[in-house]
């Protein structure tokens, strides 16, 4: 069944990475129903032409999802009109990928650690800590609503 | 993905999770468990031998379906974690509040 979606990813080269670098770019409404499209859709361009282990697949899947429902979720607050933008440098070994929503920002320090015995039982606050657990670099801009995360290839 | 439910001999309510659980159908496991609940039904095991991925929004809505259960008396088990879903519990110490079992017949055995 063709998707309701239009979700368009552009691939072409990185103009700060130097030559061996690709640009994927991706713009998604703000919808959770949207996100394991855009899910499959920027992995599979990321790690095309790559060998690739399971592991570093499910890690990739797993930031994308968490980044794009904060975006969502939490940036945009599922405001219809706003958009999230996703952008993945592809390096020979390393995958830089930002994810941007047009929300106001907040301050990354000021999430609590959910392993904390008294945060353990708490309903929400696990996807920042699960991105930041599994790429090797997390990096926010100033005002706070754009992530970066960096993933160097095994 | 969706939610199926059925009962065993027993009496044990058994929720199966097929694809996925995530921000987009957690609250529909929430209203699946809070009905079961709602009928009396206090043993439940929610089995993940059919599921892909799990992300925080769905491992939140175990954490508050395992303090619902536990306010109405009940018991709680999980089940059918493949080695990347029970990864995400172990980093995110969520195997030290759940009783997860390896298969849903260990966990229904274990009532």
């Amino acid at each position: 069944m063709p998707s309701p979606l239009r979700l368009c990813v552009r691939r072409s080269p990185a103009p700060d990475a130097g030559q061996a670098a690709t640009l994927v770019t991706l713009r998604l409404p703000s919808d959770v129903e949207c996100i394991e499209e855009a899910v499959e859709l920027v992995t599979r361009h990321c790690l095309a032409g790559h060998r690739t282990l399971k592991k570093t697949r499910f890690r990739l899947q797993v930031v994308l999802s968490e980044a794009l429902s904060n975006a969502i979720v939490r940036g945009n607050c599922e405001e219809r009109g706003k958009w999230v933008d996703v952008r993945a440098e592809l390096l020979p070994d390393t995958i830089r990928v930002s994810v941007t929503d047009e929300g106001t920002g907040f301050d990354p320090s000021s999430v609590p650690e959910p392993i904390h015995p008294d945060q353990l039982g708490e309903a929400n606050g696990r996807g920042l800590y699960l991105i930041r657990k599994l790429v090797d670099a997390v990096q926010f801009n100033e005002r706070g609503n754009s992530i970066c995360m960096i993933l160097r290839r095994p | 993905m969706a939610f199926s439910q059925t009962k065993d001999p027993s009496g044990i309510t058994l929720v199966q999770v097929e694809g996925q659980l995530i921000v987009g159908n957690r609250q529909e496991l929430k209203e699946l468990v809070q009905s079961a609940l709602d009928r009396n039904e206090r043993r439940i095991l929610i089995d993940f031998s059919r599921t892909g991925y799990i992300d925080s929004s769905g491992l939140g809505a175990l954490v508050s379906i395992s303090k619902r259960v536990r306010e109405s008396g009940g018991e709680l088990r999980l089940s059918g974690l493949n080695e990347d879903l029970r990864s995400l519990f172990e980093l995110t110490k969520l195997d030290t509040l759940f009783a997860i079992a390896e298969t849903p017949q260990q966990a229904l055995a274990s009532f």
